[in-house]
């Protein structure tokens, strides 16, 4: 995890046009709606991306994804709402006739053509001269290593090698807009997680805006600037990756990224500067060190990730957030472990802990009596 | 970055619609009759209304006229005569089929070799396809190809074949007496039981066809779920393997009993002067009588008989695909 | 287990047996010295010769073959537009027409195919003065119709299996719609065009009851022929014939599953 956020992290602040008021946003979608029939896709969404982004559509299966994608890439026509490409409104134009370009799920290879034909298959329908075809293939092939397989047909190709010659393909016409549809789905793990960080590299050397959709978090946090979660055809909240994990707005997204305890509860007492929940869930009042929007007495879910909570043996002093209770189970991960605490109410709190040394000596095992307490900044007050 | 638009200046309005993905825009110009759309629709739709579907309505109106001696041989079914439109429906051709028993008996014994082929096909085929889906990959293969063999060469020629093996003097026969087994030849030829073979033979691979895809699919650890449950092998079979097979049995029996019923070419070869089947009786009234208009009766009257099993078989494929 | 498999081997092979001892007995009495066709005496090619002399079969298996590859090629023509139409355009208003209209040829008996082409064709000269009598064109056009039947059946499986997406990639890196369909589309679908139009060949070739129907003078296709032939006995000439025909059918079969093999090995490589 400390790896994937400094991607985003190692940018410069002028790099993040959505926090700059001067910037104008390079694709905006204004209200769009797909309705197949009676279902409803994709519900009134709207969103700005800009010029250089790489820009992740996170959710499940059937939350409207990739049919916002396909409205993008021209294969479905939106029931209503206005799509606009660098200033050009996209409504009515084929996919052929669309400054963007898209990469399949399936990837999509044409399997009578060699590698070679297909790459300079859109720069043909461009009507480009040979020539200049020949070089941009083949400066496309060196950028993603496949200049040795420029004969060979796909089905000669391995999976990660198809990947790449449906990147190079798609990438070659220099898109205004790349779109990926699942792009890493179809490999396997090592390789997955190796080809991350090769995408991102790719596009911010062609500085090619690109829109991903994915239903991985993990894949959306490294790869991407900005995280858009879908549900039920709504954008629920858009973000840095950062911010999606740290500061969910909705139930929703605490539990979709990431994994999370929920505490319900009552507001006690408010003031600008902090704020205490009654939580008769754990039998706890959960101090929170901030000031956050609501009303006294307003019904609240107090948000916490398990690595957020320490555990320990011994009761600690003088602190606000304190549970106690038992270790009920561990799962041993390998780089760290989380453990199952069971609360004299009966609520289970899930606690990880970094595994900091390899033996198991002196570390909290089954059974044992623990005491649970976090900051008073480290979790989120939910309202909805 | 400016440099990297692609040809989106350039874009030529006339592509709007033109594209199949673009449904409701080809959509809305197909309602309008308009666009490549709609002729490439029209192509083989008229082709086939022309070649197929008219055709059907001509013989309709034939089997209303009168026969005559004439070219064509029968009478217009309406006239237009100083401004008078007769129209003369003639149902004496219905009425003829009724009353005459040779046409009833006709449809009954089509009907009944069908079926029994059907049946025989069934019996025969089934064991085989068994064996082709149970059978080894590369094996499965050449074994598949051997049922299809025969259906690429001639069906003239290999229902003329049988004339040689069943006939006084033909292979059976010869080999039976050359054993000794009998002293006076069987006589199979222009039989009933020569029909049988020859539409049993003929539409063999119509029925092993469908028993085959649908075997193939079965899971063989619900066979080995069952034994494990303590059914031996024939209840296996029973309660497992033949239930799930009706579907490949109801199309293939469809497919063997459908082309049974107007069958020409193996009664004319095989059967006997009174093998009466419907679509020997079509093609005599036709080229022997020059009755038309009775032809097209029969014809008509065909159709009505095949009207139900030809709907069982669309459905039985309908919900086939619905399946994979 | 094991006794059932034995049950099931012994079934199969008596049914191929069944199935292909009338070929092998054609084979094998095509070679025989005595015109008595069953009884043996003796090896010859001499029906072969006289085969290759008769004019009457020689020229009818000269039109057979032009109206096979002609109508097969129509076929082709109007069975690939249905069955991609049928597959690729979801709704249109004419659809169960035309679905309905393309697989009813399967199961329609010849006779009556027969009987209301030439009825049509009848009717169309009286009409409109086209086709001006019976033979080629009216057994091209008959063929063609139910050729294209199962040429459409065979495309439209092949259709159903292709990944969408690849079409859509063409569109998308700016090929416009009759450019996706000749670029990709037909190039992909060319096994099934392959053997929708050998299909549509080898039933053109093998029809007596529709070309019966809607041929005329002049124009008898080699089952004519051959029914007119055979009607009256057995003919050692016929057997020749057939040993031929099951000949360039089994190579030409074989040497298809080959090169399919092949392909396949080539890909996997």
């Amino acid at each position: 995890m400390s790896e994937q956020a400094s991607i985003t992290e190692s940018k410069p602040p002028e790099s993040k046009p959505w926090i700059d008021d001067t910037q104008q946003p390079f694709i905006r979608i204004r209200n769009i709606t797909k309705k197949f029939g009676e279902f409803i896709a994709v519900n009134n969404v709207s969103l700005d991306i800009y010029r250089g982004e790489l820009f992740c559509l996170l959710g499940g299966s059937g939350c409207g994804k990739s049919t916002l994608l396909r409205m993008l890439s021209g294969f479905e026509t939106p029931t209503s709402g206005a799509i606009e490409i660098d200033g050009q409104d996209m409504a009515g134009l084929a996919p052929h006739a669309r400054p963007t370009n898209m990469m399949f799920q399936s990837y999509a290879l044409f399997p009578h053509m060699s590698v070679e034909k297909n790459i300079a298959y859109g720069l043909h329908r461009d009507g480009l001269k040979r020539k200049e075809v020949n070089q941009r293939v083949s400066e496309i092939l060196t950028l993603v290593q496949l200049s040795d397989f420029a004969k060979r047909k796909p089905s000669q190709l391995s999976g990660g090698q198809r990947q790449r010659v449906a990147l190079a393909r798609a990438l070659v016409k220099k898109p205004k807009v790349l779109l990926l549809d699942e792009p890493l789905a179809a490999l396997d793990k090592k390789l997955r997680e190796e080809t991350q960080f090769e995408l991102v590299n790719i596009q911010e050397t062609l500085g090619v805006t690109f829109i991903v959709v994915t239903h991985d978090q993990e894949e959306a946090m490294t790869l991407s600037t900005r995280i858009g979660v879908m549900n039920a055809g709504e954008i629920v909240q858009i973000g840095e990756p950062r911010e999606i994990y740290e500061y969910p707005g909705s139930r929703f997204v605490a539990d979709f990224i990431g994994s999370v305890n929920v505490f319900e509860g009552q507001v006690t007492e408010e003031d600008t500067d902090f704020v205490i929940i009654r939580s008769p869930e754990i039998k706890a009042d959960i101090f929170v060190s901030h000031g956050v929007s609501c009303t006294s007495n307003q019904k609240v879910a107090y948000a916490i990730r398990p690595e957020k909570i320490r555990m320990s043996l011994e009761r600690p002093k003088g602190v606000k957030n304190l549970l106690s209770g038992t270790v009920e189970e561990i799962a041993y991960m390998g780089n760290l472990s989380v453990y199952q605490v069971k609360l004299a109410t009966g609520k289970i709190v899930r606690v990880t802990q970094p595994n900091l040394v390899r033996t198991d000596q002196n570390s909290i095992t089954w059974e044992d009596e623990v005491s649970l307490t976090w900051d008073g900044a480290a979790g989120v007050v939910l309202t909805s | 970055m400016s440099g990297q638009a692609k040809l989106s200046e350039k874009l030529p309005e006339k592509s709007i619609g033109r594209l199949p993905f673009a449904a409701p825009l080809g959509g809305a110009l197909a309602r309008l009759g308009l666009g490549p759309r709609a002729l490439v629709i029209a192509i083989p739709t008229v082709w086939l209304l022309v070649f197929f579907l008219i055709p059907f309505v001509v013989v309709a109106k034939i089997s209303l006229s009168e026969v005559a001696i004439a070219r064509p041989p029968y009478l217009p079914l309406w006239e237009w005569q100083d401004g008078i439109l007769s129209l003369s429906l003639n149902f004496g051709n219905y009425l003829f089929l009724a009353s005459d028993p040779l046409y009833y008996s006709a449809f009954l014994e089509s009907l009944t070799i069908a079926g029994f082929s059907t049946l025989f096909a069934l019996l025969i085929g089934y064991p085989m396809a068994y064996m082709i889906a149970r059978a080894p990959g590369g094996m499965r293969n050449i074994l598949l190809m051997l049922v299809i063999l025969p259906f690429w060469s001639s069906f003239l020629l290999r229902v003329y074949a049988w004339i040689g093996i069943l006939k006084t003097n033909g292979v059976i026969n010869h080999a039976l007496m050359s054993i000794g087994l009998i002293d006076e030849p069987i006589v199979m030829m222009q039989t009933d039981f020569a029909v049988y073979v020859g539409i049993v033979y003929t539409y063999l691979p119509f029925m092993i066809l469908p028993l085959y895809a649908n075997l193939v699919k079965l899971d063989e650890t619900l066979l080995e779920a069952a034994s494990d449950l303590g059914a031996g092998s024939f209840t296996t079979f029973l309660t497992v393997t033949l239930p799930l097979s009706l579907p490949g049995i109801f199309a293939g029996s469809l497919l063997v009993f459908i082309p049974a019923v107007g069958e020409f070419v193996i009664p004319a070869l095989l059967g006997g002067p009174d093998t009466l089947m419907i679509g020997k009786v079509l093609w005599n009234e036709f080229f022997s009588n020059r009755d038309w208009p009775v032809a097209s009766a029969v014809a008509i009257a065909m159709l009505f008989v095949l009207v139900i099993p030809v709907m069982l078989l669309q459905k039985a494929q309908q919900s086939d695909g619905g399946h994979s | 287990m094991k006794k059932r498999s034995l049950f099931i081997i012994i079934a199969g092979i008596l049914g191929f047996i069944f199935l292909y001892a009338p070929i092998v007995s054609l084979v094998i009495f095509s070679f025989n010295e005595s015109k008595l066709v069953t009884v043996w005496g003796g090896f010859s090619t001499k029906w072969y010769g006289e085969l290759l002399q008769d004019p009457q079969i020689l020229g009818a298996a000269w039109i057979s073959l032009k109206i096979a590859f002609v109508s097969a090629t129509l076929a082709i023509v109007i069975g690939t537009i249905a069955a991609f139409v049928l597959v690729r355009f979801k709704r249109f208003r004419t659809r169960t027409l035309l679905s309905g209209m393309i697989t009813a040829p399967l199961v329609m008996p010849e006779v009556i195919t027969g009987l209301s082409l030439l009825l049509l064709f009848v009717a169309m000269q009286g009409l409109i003065g086209w086709p001006a009598g019976r033979g080629m064109t009216t057994i091209i056009i008959s063929h063609a119709t139910f050729g294209a039947a199962y040429a459409a059946v065979v495309i439209q499986s092949r259709l159903v299996d292709m990944d969408l997406s690849i079409e859509e990639s063409a569109a998308d890196l700016g090929a416009k719609p009759v450019r996706v369909f000749f670029d990709i589309t037909l190039p992909v679908i060319a096994p099934a065009l392959v053997s929708g139009w050998l299909l549509a060949f080898t039933l053109s070739l093998d029809d007596l009851v529709i070309a019966s129907f809607v041929s005329g003078p002049g124009s008898s296709t080699l089952p004519m022929v051959i029914f007119s032939k055979v009607r009256l006995g057995v003919t050692p000439e016929i057997n020749a014939l057939a040993t031929i025909i099951i000949l360039i059918v089994s190579v030409g079969v074989i040497a298809a599953a080959l090169s399919m093999q092949k392909g396949k090995n080539n890909n996997v490589s």
